[in-house]
């Protein structure tokens, strides 16, 4: 199984992943390797590494942007031919608002800031501004390398010229009557889903669909952020007082500045390893619900097609078209619920492997941050007490 | 700063050496102000102040600066003094209010035939307390409890009663152990008696913690619930901290009204202390005409040691503030956190029941109990913000505007003594007018009204320079005391904040061989 379809990729470490299509020998590398934020969108460059005598060159670079990503994503859901496959959920598109919004807010000025309060809130949100930045080129870069990945997948034609074509793809962003009809579609199929569900003799087995719930983890930078007006009035507090409490006071600054930047962490690691993980991990199981639903469209295709069929034998008219019809839906079905079984096994040894290393990662995380918050909190109060 | 705290070498008689001694200097200057002033007892005005500043030695200085350094240097000075100075009577006497005992203004005022003799054991004398107070700050026994509060009665009529248990191993009490039943406006009472009692000449009366309607209210409907369970532990710790303070202060602790509340099991209603009563109302105009009063007096501030001293407790009280508003904001959010952890906490037991694969709907399982206790702990840490934290410094943004009013107070004294002055001037006049229109009787009158605002004169002086006195001593006090409160809480807090972390590392290595063992 291709270690890249276990691994969720790690902002630190840009862990590559390799493709190796084992009966073709062919090498399919593909990675962001440069993003540019500009006013309202960001440009990628995606560089791919190939020995695929598909390709004119073996390495080459294209810009590509977020609207070009749905359009791919787009293309292989509508294509037939994968709909017994688990598309990759399409990455989500870059936001930078809410970061913006603060910075601009900061900017504007509050008067009730010193001057460090202000440069030490500048850094945080400029921390968070580059730490969404990073995010959103790794969704786009783990989309990219799981279609790599996918044996299947990576053969499709657009995700060649995706790939390749140098020159925009002119793929406009849909205007409004295309969204309203996906959204119109999105209702209809789940309206369907449900109804399928109900009538169909075929119980989707409780294996293949988990109602995920997901939780969104808690948002916990405030209490860092809370910490910086301590600190600093601690620190000018200490500025004025005779030099005993002095020490005492900035001593104390000291420890909260110190508190400040671990739990910060704390906060964005729990955002990494949790909150990270489930996002992607709901938007995956979407797609694997679709999948589910691909199937029961066709087996109610194929249940109807077997009425037709009934129906046509007992009028004695047009039975050989409907003996044909049935035999399609009953091969398409028959197929796409065997790709699916083994697609949705993928799937779960996939999601039980991510959690279980993020899990073990997160826990990590927070025992090093407690553990440093400590020694921190211990160091202060020897030196403290030690004053006596 | 360092020469502040060292004792002028003795004998040393440079004026220079002086600069430091802000406190010495202050007496020095209204000694020789005094003279100036008073015709009556004509001194030479060269009367030399080195001479008697030649007497002075360590515990003078010292008095000035009280960090936790000079403690040494108290102790070295218990020599010099004369334990057996007589005017260390009046000082503490029980009485209920301390006559402004013409301790060292007497001294100053009557012909000065041996300044140095009487001038002296005044200032060993002012040493000589502060070394009592040390002595009784250091075995301080007594222990004040403020516990089980009960509704008593029903309605809009109901209070809240709390118990108030006294141990304690001084003698100036009956038992050794006691316990009473208070209410709150009880000790409203209390503070107002004391306040009117000692604000005026210059002590520093600990303020009552504040009356809140609106949380009373809901307790009287008898809401039970967290809010209103949370106000009455905050009020019962408030008043707690409050005797607490109120018997540090040795001249507060002997007051009888402060044993009596402390000992007797029935206490007079303070009726004058509701809110919208006839009292209440009055003392919100007195204190409006005051904060107008205070604009108009332009004083002379002859000592920069309390223009300093205003100036730092200015800056002190808005960076407590600012610090004060800072913390509220942080047990805001960290409630919030809570929140939050504990919805977090929910959802995961959810993801984990309807994982199929046994070993990651465990892990999940354990992740949410993991979570759910780390919220308990994020809501007992803001607790913790709360009461150590924030409360203290709320305590101390209310104790320095008791600060502020003492030195309000002696403006207002100096005014008083100044309008004395003026009325003698124009007395004066009226006499010189009346010399020479040969009117016997009304001259006698006049001489009369003459002695009188002599005295009038001479007592304002005494007064200010007691309660100068008085508030250079209780502000030597407030701001040990300060160090003292803000380093044992701090300290406490971290202490809790530890905690936290502590467990925080219990439970995450609880759950790390869990989150391993999903295969």
């Amino acid at each position: 199984m291709d270690e890249s379809q276990a691994l969720f990729v790690d902002e630190d470490s840009k862990s590559r992943s390799v493709s190796v299509d084992l009966y073709h020998d062919s090498l399919l590398q593909v990675e962001i390797s440069d993003a540019v934020s500009e006013r309202d969108k960001v440009k990628f460059t995606v560089h791919t590494k190939t020995s695929l005598p598909r390709f004119k060159r073996a390495e080459f670079s294209v810009v590509r942007q977020h609207e070009e990503f749905i359009w791919l994503h787009d293309t292989y859901l509508e294509n037939e031919d994968y709909a017994g496959i688990i598309i990759p959920p399409a990455p989500p598109k870059p936001d930078f608002e809410a970061s913006r919004e603060k910075l601009q807010k900061l900017g504007e000025g509050d008067g009730s800031m010193t001057r460090e309060e202000f440069a030490k809130m500048k850094q945080e949100l400029e921390a968070e501004y580059l730490a969404i930045f990073k995010k959103t080129v790794a969704m786009h870069e783990v989309f990219l390398q799981r279609l790599a990945a996918h044996p299947v997948l990576r053969r499709d034609h657009n995700f060649y010229v995706f790939l390749e074509y140098d020159q925009d793809l002119s793929v406009r962003g849909k205007n409004k009557k295309e969204i309203f009809g996906g959204f119109f579609k999105n209702m209809v199929k789940t309206a369907d889903e449900a109804l399928i569900a109900s009538t169909s003799g075929l119980k989707v087995t409780s294996r293949f669909s988990f109602l995920y719930v997901f939780p969104t983890s808690p948002p916990s930078p405030d209490v860092a952020e809370g910490y910086i007006p301590i600190s600093s009035v601690l620190s000018s507090l200490g500025t004025q007082e005779s030099s005993i409490v002095n020490r005492n006071f900035l001593k104390l600054a000291e420890l909260f500045e110190k508190l400040r930047k671990v739990e910060g962490r704390v906060a964005s690691d729990k955002d990494l390893k949790l909150s990270d993980l489930l996002r992607y991990y709901m938007r995956d199981s979407q797609a694997a619900k679709d999948l589910l639903y691909r199937r029961a469209r066709s087996l109610a295709d194929y249940e109807n097609a077997n009425k037709v069929l009934d129906k046509a034998r007992m009028k004695n008219k047009e039975v050989k078209q409907a003996e044909g019809h049935q035999q399609l839906c009953c091969h398409r079905f028959e197929k796409l619920s065997g790709s699916a079984k083994q697609e949705l096994m993928d799937f779960k040894v996939r999601r039980v492997s991510a959690f279980r290393k993020n899990l073990i990662e997160l826990t990590e995380l927070e025992l090093k941050h407690a553990k440093a918050s400590l020694l921190l909190l211990r160091n202060c109060l020897i030196s403290l007490k030690m004053e006596h | 700063m360092a020469t502040e705290r060292e004792p002028p070498p003795l004998g040393d008689a440079e004026q220079t050496d002086f600069r430091e001694l802000e406190d010495g200097e202050d007496l020095f200057i209204s000694t020789a102000s005094t003279l100036e002033s008073s015709p009556t007892s004509p001194e030479p005005a060269s009367l030399p102040a080195e001479d008697i500043c030649a007497n002075s030695n360590g515990p003078q200085p010292a008095e000035i600066s009280l960090d936790d350094d000079l403690e040494d240097l108290f102790a070295e000075a218990t020599e010099e003094v004369s334990l057996d100075s007589p005017e260390r009577e009046p000082i503490l006497s029980d009485e209920p209010s301390p006559a402004i005992t013409p301790v060292t203004p007497t001294a100053l005022v009557t012909p000065r035939v041996e300044p140095k003799t009487i001038f002296v054991p005044a200032m060993f004398e002012r040493s000589k307390e502060e070394l009592e107070e040390e002595a009784n700050g250091d075995s301080f026994d007594m222990e004040i409890v403020v516990s089980d509060p009960e509704k008593v009665g029903d309605g809009m009529n109901a209070y809240m009663a709390y118990k108030v248990t006294t141990k304690t191993s001084l003698t100036i009490f009956n038992e050794n152990e006691f316990s009473v039943k208070r209410r709150f406006s009880d000790f409203l009472g209390l503070h107002s008696k004391l306040a009117t009692k000692y604000m005026h000449i210059g002590y520093i009366v600990p303020p009552a913690p504040e009356k809140s309607i609106v949380g009373m209210t809901k307790v009287k409907v008898g809401k039970e619930d967290s809010s209103s369970t949370e106000f009455v532990e905050k009020r019962r710790a408030a008043l707690e901290r409050y005797l607490e303070r109120t018997v540090k202060h040795p001249t507060l602790l002997h007051n009888p009204d402060v044993m009596q509340f402390l000992e007797s099991s029935e206490l007079p209603r303070a009726v004058s202390t509701q809110a919208l009563s006839g009292a209440g109302i009055l003392r919100m105009v007195n204190k409006a005409a005051e904060a107008v009063n205070k604009m108009t007096i332009k004083m002379n501030e002859s000592d920069a040691w309390f223009e300093e001293k205003q100036q730092q407790f200015e800056n002190l009280d808005q960076q407590l503030r600012k610090l004060h508003t800072s913390v509220e904001s942080l047990v805001c959010h960290r409630k919030e956190l809570s929140v939050n952890t504990a919805a977090f906490a929910k959802s995961a037991a959810m993801l984990g029941n309807s994982e199929d694969h046994t070993a990651l709907s465990r892990a999940l399982s354990q992740l949410a109990e993991v979570e759910e206790k780390i919220d308990q702990l994020h809501q007992e840490q803001a607790y913790a913000d709360f009461y150590l934290f924030a409360e203290l410094l709320s305590d101390y943004v209310r104790l320095l505007t008791a600060v502020k009013g003492v030195f309000d107070q002696r403006m207002k004294t100096w005014q008083k003594w100044q309008d004395a002055q003026a009325m003698l001037q124009k007395k004066r006049e009226a006499e010189s007018k009346l010399q020479f229109a040969n009117k016997p009787d009304k001259l006698q009158q006049a001489k009369d009204e003459i002695r009188e605002w002599e005295g009038k004169v001479q007592q304002g002086e005494r007064d200010f320079e007691q309660i100068s006195k008085t508030i250079r001593k209780e502000v030597g006090r407030f701001e040990k005391e300060r160090v003292r409160d803000f380093k044992a809480v701090i300290i406490k807090y971290l202490e809790s904040l530890v905690q936290t972390q502590q467990q925080l590392i219990k439970y995450w290595e609880a759950f790390l061989p869990e989150a391993k063992a999903i295969a």
